[in-house]
């Protein structure tokens, strides 16, 4: 298959050699499973469960809160605990609202819906709608809720699926175990997936280091008709769904359009093997592999973990810490965040949980620019990071945009090839955030502009009325008066001896 | 923003370099030419060279101490000494101490510090210290020498060295005209080019870098062996050395068809004076040359068409520092208008169409 270049790109010292060869093993039950209402993109799940409550295993215990949204499923039978704020895997560590559950060690299944049967010829619409019952969200990083994206064949001319596997983050390597050991789950799915959407085309990307993973997925698609599998050149950020698009595709998705717009729809890997267990099982998204790596993690591995395990059990499990780690990081080193601490659970969207040593960080302090220019050499995007940062740091946001800040993808790229140690990508986010505040506020003002306005209109004119009426009223009344004294007059007259 | 959150923010994982480990490369890639020139010009330019590094670093110390900043870790970046480097390498190798001095503050203070030290100076701090002095004392900075290696009969010792660069003894019977010098005063009094190239130093020995010049300029060959060296490095692209001699070379080939009794050949004008240190070295000074590898190459033809101009038609018989300086001053504007096309936007910053394959 033609493949088309991408722009910039970097080509990271990429680690994944740590956990690359560790068949997927799944964690053993922890004591406790703490399940966060918002795991996903948009509005946090509605609790369905009290305290004290006993609940199955994939019983939902949180239903969708709104058209974006995903539900939440007990990842394991046994006993509401509490309902209560902890910690969220978020850097700021703020609390939300999180159901844990007491699991009784017997894994019970409940009732789970019945498999779609033939759902290559079954209604799209019911494959969306199980997708969205089974609380399935982007499982490459993102999480945002798949349903929505299956929608998408119902208001665009669609022509690819675009699975994306090309992995392209420094040390995870759960997606290519995914692919290697579960190929033919991972096929199915992009197959039910193809046909919600009404893609004719599936094609499956996977970057070339992974070649195991590409042999397993070109084997399990050689079935089928209408499923490439494509093996896309190692050169970060290629895993970037716009980016991915043209490389695969030659289109260039214009801004602030979305790849639907030129007919192609990506979604991870790991989340078509949930939709395959959603839809041929009726199980929801209660686990998911989970890359725990790095230099400080004495033995790197991926996990099979229910949603809501805390990221210390996986860390145990891994036979704890070799060296005390300079940083946590939920993610791939390149976009992850960082991790507050070890007792946040792991949710839909981890894909990665790394302890990383000072010498793999090399943070060092920043410099000043010298202008290399290799931001600007690098940059996926085509921007000037150079240039924006220079504005970004004396607060000129709207210059920044005018740049193109707000085309930023995050890469960090940047960031990364950066001599002098700035943290560009940094400024970026920060500028993002600003901009997007401002326009809030500007959008704030201009409501309250336009309600201030209508409010004075409604006075001007209350004021008005009121005037016209004293006016009609004084009219009248000396309309009346005048009539009288008329009549006064005209009986004076009369009175008047002739 | 606060510096806890900078700390914080990724990415996690970084490639292994920093500007100290740069300007430490460009250094290197310079050795081999800066031996052979010591070499070829004696101890009197050991003493120029010493002199005009130590106090580029001695100015680099006092400006950062009157600014407030903290000096060791600037100094440690090694940007002073690659500027007095530079500058000493564009200096004629006899040249008394006070050059060496007066270049360091004038590249340091003026062109470097004024604008707020390493990152911010508009113009390239060792070619700004070149043409100061070249302006201020055109005698003692045209005042070249023809080799005298190190320990061969005649070459200077190292007391004769110091009467020389300490005592600004210049010995007369040594002086010599560069190339380039030769070739316009003989244009000068009348006597076509084709007649004057028969006393320059054949291509060979230009090439190899055995004749009159800068303390560092003379060798193509070992300052080509650098340049390729920092490319393979990665610290510079060939965007920019490539368009500074390609503009050069095109545009004297050209001229030289027309008329070879006025103007000296391409190929002249490629080994001669400072040409490869200056399309290598000088033009790619980070700081003061475009950031987009299309502005570089804007930047450069314009380096090489400007080092012609001013070598052809002004009064100085070399043009690298001069034509440096000004493309220096164009490259805001260069970068204003050699920015990339953003992913998904037009060359002016408009959403593609849609419906459309390619932009």
């Amino acid at each position: 298959m033609k493949l088309f270049p991408i722009r910039g790109g970097i080509h990271p010292d990429y680690r994944k050699e740590l956990s690359s060869e560790k068949s997927i093993v799944t964690l053993p039950m922890p004591v406790a499973l703490y399940i966060p209402l918002q795991q996903h993109i948009g509005a946090p799940a509605e609790v369905l469960v009290n305290e004290g409550d006993l609940v199955k295993k994939g019983q939902m215990i949180a239903r969708s809160g709104g058209a974006v949204s995903a539900p939440q499923h007990a990842p394991t039978s046994g006993r509401i605990q509490a309902i209560s704020a902890i910690a969220a895997p978020h850097p700021s560590g703020l609390a939300q609202t999180t159901i844990i559950l007491e699991p009784d060690g017997k894994d019970e299944w409940a009732n789970l819906p019945e498999p779609i049967a033939d759902p290559l010829n079954a209604d799209p619409q019911l494959i969306r709608e199980r997708v969205a019952q089974s609380g399935i969200v982007g499982m490459g990083g993102a999480a945002f809720p798949s349903a929505v994206k299956l929608d998408l064949g119902m208001r665009y001319k669609l022509e690819i699926l675009l699975l994306n596997g090309a992995e392209c983050e420094p040390y995870l390597t759960c997606d290519d175990r995914v692919m290697r050991e579960h190929a033919d789950e991972v096929i199915d799915g992009a197959r039910i997936m193809a046909h919600a959407l009404g893609t004719p085309r599936v094609v499956i990307a996977i970057e070339d280091n992974k070649p195991q993973a590409l042999a397993a997925m070109t084997q399990a698609a050689s079935v089928f008709t209408g499923i490439e599998v494509v093996g896309v050149p190692v050169q970060y950020p290629m895993g970037s769904e716009r980016h991915l698009v043209q490389a695969i595709t030659g289109r260039e998705t214009p801004a602030k359009k979305l790849t639907a717009d030129i007919g192609v729809v990506v979604h991870n890997v790991a989340t078509a093997r949930a939709v395959h267990h959603a839809v041929r099982f009726g199980r929801p998204l209660v686990s998911r592999v989970v890359t725990v790596s790095g230099g400080a993690i004495r033995e790197p591995n991926n996990i099979e973990a229910p949603i809501g395990a805390r990221v210390a059990d996986l860390v145990a499990f891994c036979g704890g810490f070799a060296v005390v780690p300079e940083r946590l990081v939920n993610g791939g080193p390149m976009m992850g965040q960082p991790l507050p601490g070890l007792d946040v659970p792991v949710v839909k969207g981890m894909s990665g949980i790394l302890a990383l040593t000072a010498g793999e960080i090399d943070p060092q302090p920043a410099s000043a620019c010298i202008r290399c220019g290799s931001c600007v050499t690098i940059c996926p995007c085509g921007l000037v990071p150079v240039e924006m940062a220079a504005f970004i740091r004396k607060d000129n946001f709207e210059v920044a945009a005018k740049l193109g800040v707000m085309d930023c993808v995050s890469c960090g790229s940047c960031s990364w090839v950066c001599p002098s140690h700035i943290p560009l990508v940094h400024y970026f986010n920060y500028a993002k955030g600003m901009i997007n505040a401002q326009g809030r506020e500007q959008r704030k003002n201009d409501q309250t502009r336009i309600l201030s306005e209508a409010h004075t209109l409604r006075v001007e004119k209350a004021a008005a009325d009121k005037a016209a009426a004293l006016a009609a009223k004084k009219a009248q009344a000396a309309a009346a008066a005048a009539a009288k004294e008329a009549a006064a007059k005209e009986k004076e007259k009369d009175e008047t001896p002739a | 923003m606060s510096l806890l959150s900078i700390n914080q923010s990724g990415p996690f994982t970084h490639q292994v370099s920093s500007v100290q480990k740069t300007m430490f490369t460009v250094l290197l890639a310079l050795m081999p030419a800066t031996a052979f020139n010591l070499y070829l010009f004696g101890w009197p330019a050991i003493l120029l060279f010493t002199i005009t590094v130590g106090s580029c670093v001695v100015a680099e110390a006092l400006c950062l101490a009157l600014a407030g900043q903290p000096i060791k870790a600037a100094l440690s970046d090694y940007s002073a000494a690659l500027t007095g480097w530079l500058l000493a390498m564009s200096l004629p190798p006899w040249a008394p101490w006070w050059v060496g001095v007066l270049g360091a503050v004038f590249a340091i203070g003026l062109a470097k510090h004024t604008f707020g030290g390493i990152g911010q100076n508009m113009f390239n701090p060792a070619m700004v210290g070149r043409t100061v002095l070249l302006i201020s004392f055109p005698v003692v900075m045209t005042a070249w020498v023809m080799p005298h290696p190190l320990f061969s009969a005649g070459a200077p010792g190292l007391f004769e060295a110091i009467g020389i660069t300490i005592g600004g003894q210049m010995p007369d019977a040594v002086s010599a005209a560069s190339a380039l010098g030769h070739v316009k005063t003989e244009l000068s009094r009348g006597i076509p080019v084709t007649q004057s190239m028969a006393q320059v130093p054949d291509l060979m020995d230009m090439m190899l870098g055995y004749r009159a010049g800068s303390l560092g300029e003379t060798s193509a060959v070992l300052i080509l062996a650098g340049g390729l060296f920092l490319m393979a490095r990665r610290i510079i692209s060939w965007h920019i050395p490539l368009s500074v001699m390609g503009g050069l070379f095109l545009i004297a080939a050209t001229f030289h068809a027309v008329d070879p009794a006025r103007f000296s050949s391409g190929t002249f004008h490629l080994v001669s004076g400072a040409t490869f240190l200056g399309a290598f070295f000088i033009a790619t000074d980070y700081v003061t040359s475009p950031v987009s590898k299309k502005g570089q190459l804007v930047f450069g033809v314009g380096c090489g068409v400007l080092i012609w101009l001013i070598r052809t038609f002004a009064g100085y018989p070399e043009g690298v520092a001069f034509a440096v300086l000004l493309m220096n001053a164009l490259t805001p504007i260069i970068d204003q208008y050699t920015r990339p096309r953003a992913f998904g936007r037009n060359r002016k910053g408009e959403p593609l169409p849609l419906g459309k394959g390619k932009p």
